[in-house]
């Protein structure tokens, strides 16, 4: 038999996405509700100052989440429903089923992409350029959280210590460190620990791009090179720790 | 053919889950492997639907290495894991469709599979409700049907009907019965009622070894006795040799002995009036005269 690729990448988005937005709507708010509400909150704090930040800080946590919560819904369904077991004993590769989930936390995410993306046109004055920036950074978190997803899944066959991982790692990456507002707002000591989360990095360049946020010539090579960086690695030790057939 | 050569399966952490199995039978009918909980059953049949790699021997199907020949064995082959479980958030439609669509099928093809599947296993009425208010037995059935619409002809499906009702386990007998025309089914389980019944081929596998293959004839020759006598009196003693007790946990005595001696001592009970029950040797005697060595074999000289 002729195998439909398609068929297995659309698999996965129907039974990781789409399949549960359309028997679960409520999940639609959700996803919508933890990046709009800071959203709002920092709007109202900074007197509406901090919009446009906020805005693709916003959009940094719909992308940073999405990877996140792949950790926890590769796991759920591997030890919980054996769906993972199933598959690798059919024609379709280890691949297209992490290719599948993956794009499946884009479709998931879709609803708050979709409303920060409109706010972002209303709110944030750009250049071409700008835009272009923005829209690899965000490519490039997601590129990020979804290694880091993997690799966390492979971590532990436990679904209550994978769903706490993900809660964690949400609020690591995307609520502690500034990405709604300027790196400014953190007093000098306390800045060097927000350095320690790659959205840092990912924020100042947007924040730049947007000119929030004016930065040397070297410390923006600098953000670009460490977020490259660590996704790179990222995506490397995954290959080497991915478990497709169990050993 | 099913081959395995010296396979041994040895766990990171020490564990010898398979220990040198050596196992040969034709890829037709259903093959139940039946043993006690950690037996290895889940191991084998996990390293065989090319989930699991071997530490050391081979495994072929139909010729197929389970090691090298992953591609080709994988458009074949379909496994319903052990305590697999139907997704919660599908409806038995989407989740046999959705399988439909990893084995590579086109949407149209994988609609009309969902409905031949679904009616086959008589659950179309419900193929729109969540699986999660399905009953356990339906459940089962959905996941069954996940595998059977699939044009793969070799199934594995590991323990299918632990923790069901004596009537839904019927039911997927029923079914397993029904596809072992076209399907090659590698079954195990630990009811040993569920192997006597559906098997064209048992093993009798234990700490990791096979300690018997092939038909219940062939095991009860295997094993010599073809009688199982119970006697049903309390303290009973026996005083000549006349084949091996096992002794149930009741304090029960159970004799399995060849036709001539069941003859002469089911006479000599009925003489000396001690009920007893005899029965052709079941799977289960067969299983605990293999498995769990006998308590007192052969020592019964007057
Ligand atoms: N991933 C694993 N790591 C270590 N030991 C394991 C693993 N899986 C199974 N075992 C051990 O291997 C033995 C066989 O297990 P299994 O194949 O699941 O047996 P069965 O399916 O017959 O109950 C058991 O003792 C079990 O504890
Ligand atoms: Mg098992």
């Amino acid at each position: 038999m002729k195998v439909n690729k398609i068929s297995q990448l659309y698999a996965s988005i129907l039974v990781n996405a789409i399949y549960a937005m359309k028997n679960y709507p409520i999940t639609l708010i959700n996803t919508l509700l933890a990046p709009l509400s800071i959203l709002i909150i920092i709007v109202l704090v900074s007197h509406g100052a901090l919009l446009s930040v906020s805005i693709e800080g916003a959009l940094i946590m719909t992308m940073v989440s999405g990877g996140v919560s792949l950790q926890g819904d590769l796991s759920h369904l591997k030890n919980d429903f054996k769906l993972q077991d199933m598959v690798v004993s059919s024609p379709t590769s280890a691949f297209m089923y992490m290719t599948g989930m993956a794009i499946s936390e884009i479709v998931y995410s879709l609803p708050a992409f979709i409303v920060l993306i409109v706010l972002a046109f209303m709110f944030i004055h750009t250049t071409i350029v700008g835009a272009l920036i923005i829209f690899v950074i965000l490519a490039l978190m997601f590129a990020f959280s979804i290694a880091l997803g993997f690799l966390l899944s492979t971590l532990s066959s436990d679904i209550m210590q994978n769903w706490a991982f993900s809660s964690i790692l949400s609020i690591i990456l995307t609520t502690i460190p500034p990405i709604y507002y300027t790196i400014n707002y953190i007093p000098l000591p306390y800045r060097y620990i927000a350095y320690l989360s790659p959205t840092t990095y990912a924020a100042e360049i947007v924040q730049n791009a947007i000119g929030y946020l004016p930065l040397k010539t070297s410390n923006l090579i600098a953000d670009w090179l460490i977020i490259i960086a660590i996704s790179i690695a990222l995506f490397v030790i995954v290959m080497k720790k991915n478990r497709w057939r169990e050993s | 053919m099913l081959v395995c050569k010296g396979l041994s399966k040895k766990y990171e952490d020490g564990h010898v889950a398979l220990d040198k199995l050596n196992l040969s039978l034709p890829t037709k009918g259903i093959f139940a492997l039946i043993g006690k909980n950690g037996a290895g059953k889940t191991t084998l049949t996990r390293i065989l639907a090319t989930e699991l790699m071997p530490t050391s021997g081979k495994a072929y199907i139909d010729g197929m290495d389970v090691v090298k020949d992953v591609a080709k064995l994988r458009d074949k082959i379909a496994i319903l894991p052990q305590e697999s479980r139907a997704v919660q958030w599908l409806t038995p439609k989407q989740t046999v469709y959705s399988y439909l669509l990893y084995r590579g099928f086109g949407h149209k093809e994988a609609m009309e599979r969902v409905d031949i599947a679904l009616k086959e296993l008589g659950v179309e009425n419900y193929k729109d409700t969540l699986n999660r208010f399905l009953s356990g037995g339906m459940k089962r059935k959905i996941l069954v049907a996940t595998i059977l619409a699939s044009d793969a002809n070799i199934l594995f499906v590991d323990e299918p009907t632990t923790g069901l009702d004596p009537i839904s386990r019927a039911d997927l007998w029923k079914v397993l019965n029904k596809l072992k025309k076209d399907h090659f089914i590698f079954l195990t389980t630990h009811y040993l009622e569920e192997a006597e019944k559906l098997a064209d081929m048992i093993g009798i596998l234990d700490e990791g070894k096979i300690l018997g293959l092939g038909t219940l004839e062939e095991l009860r020759n295997k094993v010599k006795y073809q009688y199982s006598i119970r006697v049903l009196q309390k303290n009973f003693v026996l005083k000549s040799k006349v084949g091996t007790v096992i002794r149930g946990v009741d304090g029960s005595m159970q004799i399995l002995t060849s036709a001539e001696d069941a003859d002469r001592l089911s006479s000599k009970l009925i003489k000396d009036r001690i009920k007893f029950s005899i029965n052709p040797t079941s799977l289960e005697d067969i299983f605990y005269y293999l498995v769990k060595k006998p308590i007192e074999e052969d020592t019964y000289e007057s």
